[in-house]
């Protein structure tokens, strides 16, 4: 459903300014002064941030970043220190999210996957898909004793269940429990089903995470996809070749503040991002951000360690942290495995 | 040949009889709550006093009472037995279902300790009659049994007419929940309770008020325990607040899980199992003290009940090793859920 300024993609984005905070055209979501403290750490500091509507939108950042708990901010699914943010859905609605619930929050139409994968494995892949399906009558516990009243809707949304498992090419597996699924059809089965919400704005949390290089290829489509059928997009990654080839503009994230923003080439020559990322010692080489390999990753996880924060001063320092997918290998792939859980297990 | 007979009269007694029903409705209670949503509570012993309470107290109003308004007294009994345990489930929920699953655990045998404290206490004694209970309050209910013959097992005495009743009854209602829960749990409703057992915050991503939902499984797994309580207190005659300790909670969960849980038939026929085994071990080795088959000097009459335990026990053990997802539970989703 593209609105009603026909621009969509890197094209709307055109002319806008590449400073931090910058104002878009036509944002589905705005976020003021959004913090987050967890003891004497800011995870998350955020003056201003607009995301443009009908774009796919990254969001990088070295590790410790607060990447993913801004994304658990915007989805309900922890509580800011400050902050208040704004999400206008596609149908012309304002909703302020500040202090809603997550299910709230999806319901209005912004939804979210999750790093570590959230099938539900003792579920069939097509009961998954189904739980999807907003306002399903039969989901009242009264009703739920009529099935008169809630069949019907069930076969309603049959149709758009089969074409997203064929269209995420899970329709073999359609009857096969959720948790036999390998980890990267988990992933396309976890976006399939975040789309069962017909959602506005979908906002991935490293979706490329753990999965091969071919299987990447096919998620990137999909993201695309997602766009192309006027959906937003916000997603969090690391490898830069991936943000490079679908973003159509680049957050950057450090030290919980945003700290520079553009097109893709923009940002593989901004001065502040390659500091961010190779920190002091590397500020002077030109090197450009994709380099970020394994080591320079767990330095930034030392420095972390160094400057006394607990597991949680790394918030998102999860097994895909130190092993982005495709050439840098997966060295130290369960290095760091005990922060990222540690994160999820908080919530 | 007799002895065999008369060990599995004894097995059949247990396990089919009114502790078989009661711990079976208790348990597909309990199912609705841990095996479909998750939640891990160990006050269930809470819903069951407020049952038996509430037949107690409700028939108190019925003395004399027969025909259509005795009738009418029970089933007041009933809704209002229903009604507390989904108060009960609001008061246990509200503040705990927002905790992680292991201090739910601790909240929830704390309240229903509370709750037994307080039926006890002097506060609450013009109510429950303190630790005297209350008492003579099922001849309505027995003066509307139809049977006039006892029931027997090749000869042998199984059920009196009065147990017969009761019995009827409680496996009525069991057969009634079970039917309610499998509906329930083949609806989008109880999809939704799955995936908040699989994972909660998967579920709310997806606009689902986990909270609400968790609420509904609580109260629903409660009233069902409520008549649990109901068949309890008619049988027994008697409701005092010390025949409801936590052990009745484990003990509901050890059928559950024999059975099978998030299974229908689980809840149902693991307490059957449990009971039978527990009392099956128990005329056997009473059987084979008579004949002289067990030497004296190895286990005297006195042990007998505590290695009756001790025996079922071990066999716990094995199910759990051998079929850990219980006798009707499926082993595919067993092994998934260690992933």
């Amino acid at each position: 459903m593209p609105t009603e300024t026909a621009a969509t993609g890197a094209a709307a984005l055109e002319d806008v300014q590449r400073v931090p905070g910058v104002a878009k055209p036509d944002p589905i979501l705005v976020a003021d002064h959004v913090s987050r403290r967890f003891g004497g750490l800011k995870a998350v500091d955020v003056e201003h941030l607009e995301i443009q509507r009908g774009t796919i939108t990254a969001l990088i950042g070295p590790n410790g970043a607060g990447k993913t708990t801004f994304f658990n901010l915007l989805t309900g699914f922890d509580t800011p220190n400050t902050g208040s943010w704004e999400f206008h859905a596609d149908d012309g609605s304002a909703t302020i999210l500040t202090g809603m619930s997550p299910h709230a929050v999806a319901r209005t139409g912004l939804v979210r996957t999750f790093q570590l994968t959230k099938s539900l494995t003792r579920m069939s892949v097509v009961e998954n898909m189904r739980l999807g399906a907003p306002a399903n009558p039969g989901e009242s516990m009264l009703r739920a004793l009529l099935p008169g009243t809630w069949r019907g809707y069930e076969k309603q949304i049959q149709g758009r269940v089969d074409e997203l498992l064929v269209q995420f090419k899970l329709d073999h597996m359609r009857d096969e429990y959720a948790g036999t699924l390998s980890g990267g059809q988990r992933k396309l089965l976890e976006m399939a089903r975040s789309l069962m919400v017909d959602p506005d704005l979908v906002c991935l949390d490293e979706p490329m995470a753990g999965v091969n290089p071919a299987l990447t290829q096919s998620l990137l489509r999909h993201v695309v996809d997602l766009r192309d059928r006027g959906m937003t997009v916000v997603f969090v990654e690391h490898d830069m070749d991936v943000v490079r080839e679908i973003a159509d503009w680049v957050v950057v994230l450090a030290e919980g503040r945003v700290i520079s923003e553009g097109p893709p080439d923009h940002i593989g020559n901004d001065p502040a991002v390659v500091e961010a990322y190779l920190g002091g010692k590397a500020a002077g080489a030109r090197r450009e951000v994709d380099t970020t390999g394994p080591s320079a990753a767990r330095q930034t996880a030392t420095d972390d360690r160094l400057r006394g924060g607990s597991p949680r001063a790394a918030p998102d320092a999860g097994p895909a942290d130190v092993a982005p997918p495709g050439p840098t290998g997966t060295t130290d792939a369960t290095g760091a495995d005990g922060a990222g859980t540690h994160e999820e297990d908080d919530q | 040949m007799e002895t065999v007979l008369d060990i599995m009269t004894e097995a059949l007694r247990a396990g089919v009889g009114v502790n078989g029903a009661v711990f079976a409705l208790a348990a597909i209670g309990l199912n609705v709550q841990f095996g479909y949503t998750g939640l891990l509570q160990f006050g269930h012993v809470a819903f069951l006093l407020l049952g038996s309470y509430a037949v107690a107290l409700t028939m108190g109003f019925f003395v004399g009472a027969s025909g259509l308004v005795a009738i009418a007294g029970l089933l007041l009994s009933a809704v209002i037995a229903i009604l507390l345990a989904c108060v009960m489930a609001l008061i246990m929920g509200g503040p705990t279902l927002k905790l992680r699953t292991d201090y739910l655990a601790i909240v929830t045998i704390a309240i229903a300790e509370i709750l037994r404290l307080l039926t006890r206490s002097s506060l609450l004694e013009p109510l429950t009659n303190g630790v005297r209970g209350i008492q003579q309050f099922t001849d309505e209910f027995y003066a509307l049994d139809p049977f006039e013959m006892a029931v027997s097992f090749f000869g042998r005495s199984l059920f009196t007419p009065r147990a017969t009743w009761i019995i009827l009854i409680g496996w009525v209602l069991v057969l009634l929940s079970s039917l309610v829960v499998w509906r329930l749990m083949s609806s989008p409703w109880g999809r939704v309770l799955k995936s908040i057992r699989e994972d909660e915050d998967a579920a709310r991503a997806l606009g689902k008020n986990v909270f609400a939902y968790k609420l509904q499984a609580l109260a629903l797994g409660g009233g069902i325990a409520a008549l649990a309580g109901v068949i309890r207190a008619l049988d027994q005659s008697n409701v005092n607040p010390d025949g409801f300790l936590p052990i009745f909670t484990f003990v509901t969960y050890a059928g559950l899980i024999i059975g099978g849980a998030g299974t229908i038939l689980g809840p149902i026929l693991g307490p059957v199992i449990y009971w039978s085994l527990l009392q099956g071990f128990d005329a056997v080795l009473r059987e084979g003290l008579d004949a002289g088959w067990i030497p004296e000097t190895l286990l005297s009459s006195s042990d007998l009940s505590a290695i009756r335990f001790v025996l079922t026990g071990l066999i716990l053990v094995l199910v759990m090793v051998f079929r850990p997802q219980g006798v009707f539970g499926n082993r595919e989703e067993m092994v998934l859920d260690a992933n």
